[in-house]
């Protein structure tokens, strides 16, 4: 058999991948470039650099307050995710029980829904209840598209795990509370701690929905598109590198966790 | 490997049975385990995903330009619509047109990666991944907007060409640059299920099937295709729909040189204040995704896509 040819189409995927690997990233080197110029306009090249627009951006009470409510309604939106998406991984991939294939496509339907049409049907639903929207509701709009991404994400870890486990540990006289906190919690936490990371950052990033379901309550994708609609500011690009730059933070740092854990448990 | 994957679904439902007779504990109430486990979330769902939907059916019948939600019944909406002098129709056939050129552009560009990831890469494979994954954590308006500073004058790439006495193509506030940006936002969404399918395909099926001299043609078009597909039917269906709802690149990129259904949408609930009839366009929209999904989804067993182990 040719060697050489499988090869060769190995060396033009990995140049394919970085080409568009490199093309993901290109938009946000210009931004985090944009963020660092010192004039009001951006212009390339870039004639100086300077922090100034970034500390402008941090010195704002403005985004400081934006930037809180983006936390406030991630965070939430993680802790709810995660017990609703615990419990509907368990009835997604654990127990077999008679409306189950039924269950799981409908529990997919909102992932395969526009966010923006979902974020005005919201919007409808709550003004007709009567219900002003503000980044109370917003957490709502988030929770309807994460909490079955996070419920996905624990799912196949639940695949994996054999309930003989939980069998035996009954078997052995547990209770149900410490066969929970004892066997399946510790077994399906790499599920969960990536479910959780998954629904923290998802909603540190959405857009579309808290655009139409925040009211005058703002997150930080929001501000910074109004931003980029009227009124353009070197805040904006310089805003929106720092926000990545905290979700790549925050993602690296999960990673790390989760690979001490794993290392020390295997000890 | 082949045996994993073909012995999944048994070896679940061996399980489950099994557990049927040993967990009688836990049946003392009337609702099997799963039901209860599945019912917070499905109670969450039909406040906040089904009753909205109802909202917005609703409302798609209600008096053209009125509040008056199930309170009266009219076709008016929909007769609007379709009036060949309403040129919402456009926004319709751009909006589907951009989504089906969307998904026929990530299926060439990502099926290479996909491949790469399952049988090229090897130890690289989770970090490749999480390259193409952490895009998602970035708002799309970010992402979009690093491409106007890449595009506009003075920007980026006109100022690398001015650099060398050229001056940059005028390709922002277009179609082709709206499309490029859905191309662009979507490929993680067709990039993952695609991989999923890809990864179903046993490697040593493929061994087998070259000794005994099948081409690479024959390989791809018997054995790995039609074994990733439920993979990538995932992937084009999840890439189809999100981009014919899609909105911000037409906006951001496109300069609304094109106007997607959404945008109209939008339009309908907020400017004009015509709720009826956003909602009726959000219904017409919602039966071409929803007819998709369910078509798409009742082919495909959850069980065996996503629990391989």
């Amino acid at each position: 058999m040719d060697r050489s040819r499988p090869r060769r189409s190995h060396l033009m995927i990995w140049i394919w991948t970085i080409f568009v690997a490199v093309a993901i990233y290109l938009p946000v080197a210009c931004g985090a470039l944009a963020g660092l110029s010192k004039g009001r306009y951006f212009l390339f090249p870039i004639r100086a650099y300077s922090f100034e627009w970034w500390q402008k951006t941090l010195d704002s009470l403005e985004i400081q307050r934006i930037v809180q409510t983006s936390i406030l309604i991630a965070l939430i939106v993680t802790v709810v995710s995660l017990v609703l998406g615990f419990f509907g991984a368990l009835a997604f991939a654990r127990f077999d029980w008679r409306g189950r294939r039924l269950y799981q496509k409908l529990l997919l339907l909102p992932i395969f829904f526009p966010q923006p049409v979902l974020g005005l049907a919201l919007l409808l639903w709550f003004n007709t209840l009567g219900i002003q929207p503000s980044w109370h509701t917003a957490i709502v709009a988030h929770l309807v598209w994460i909490v079955p991404v996070v419920t996905l994400v624990i799912a196949i870890q639940v695949y994996g795990f054999d309930p003989a486990m939980e069998e035996a540990a009954a078997d052995l006289g547990a209770g149900r509370w410490m066969i929970l906190r004892d066997v399946t919690l510790p077994i399906l936490w790499p599920g969960i701690w990536s479910g959780a990371l998954f629904a923290f950052l998802l909603s540190w990033g959405n857009f579309p929905l808290s655009l139409y379901t925040a009211g005058a309550d703002s997150t930080i994708p929001k501000w910074l598109y109004s931003k980029m609609v009227a009124g353009y500011t070197p805040m904006v690009p310089a805003l929106g590198t720092m926000s990545t730059l905290a979700a790549a933070t925050l993602l690296l740092a999960g990673g790390a966790i989760a690979g001490f854990v794993k290392a020390r448990r295997a000890r | 490997m082949s045996d994993a994957t073909l012995g999944t679904s048994s070896t679940v439902r061996e399980k489950q049975g099994k557990e049927r007779q040993g967990r009688s504990a836990l049946r003392h109430l009337s609702l099997p385990a799963g039901a209860r486990c599945a019912s917070p979330i499905l109670l969450f769902m039909a406040l906040g995903f089904l009753a909205p939907l109802l909202t917005v059916i609703g409302f798609a019948f209600a008096e053209p330009r009125s509040f008056a939600v199930f309170e009266s019944f009219t076709l008016r909406n929909f007769a609007e619509i379709f009036n060949p002098a309403d040129t919402v129709w456009m926004s319709f056939a751009w909006s589907l047109a951009l989504a089906l050129l969307t998904v026929a552009a990530l299926l060439l560009i990502c099926y290479p990666i996909a491949y790469g990831l399952v049988r090229v890469f090897g130890r690289w494979s989770s970090l490749v991944s999480i390259a193409f994954v952490f895009p998602l954590f970035i708002s799309e308006n970010v992402r979009l907007y690093g491409w106007t500073l890449f595009f506009i004058n003075h920007g980026v790439l006109d100022g690398l060409l001015a650099g060398i006495g050229l001056s940059g193509p005028n390709v922002l506030f277009t179609p082709e640059i709206t499309l490029f940006g859905m191309i662009y936002t979507y490929l993680p969404f067709m990039l993952f299920p695609m991989t999923l399918g890809l990864s179903m395909v046993p490697g040593d099926l493929i061994e087998a099937a070259r000794d005994f001299g099948a081409g690479r043609l024959m390989i791809w078009r018997e054995i790995e295709l039609p074994l990733a597909m439920p993979g990538i039917l995932i992937g084009a269906l999840l890439t189809f729909v999100l981009a014919a709802g899609a909105v911000a690149e037409a906006k951001i990129l496109g300069g609304q040189s094109v106007i997607m259904i959404s945008h109209d949408i939008e339009n309908a609930f907020t400017y004009s204040q015509n709720w009826p009839r956003g909602a009726a366009l959000a219904v017409l929209l919602m039966i071409v995704i929803g007819g998709l999904s369910m078509a798409v989804m009742a082919r495909l067993d959850l069980d065996r896509i996503l629990g391989r182990r």
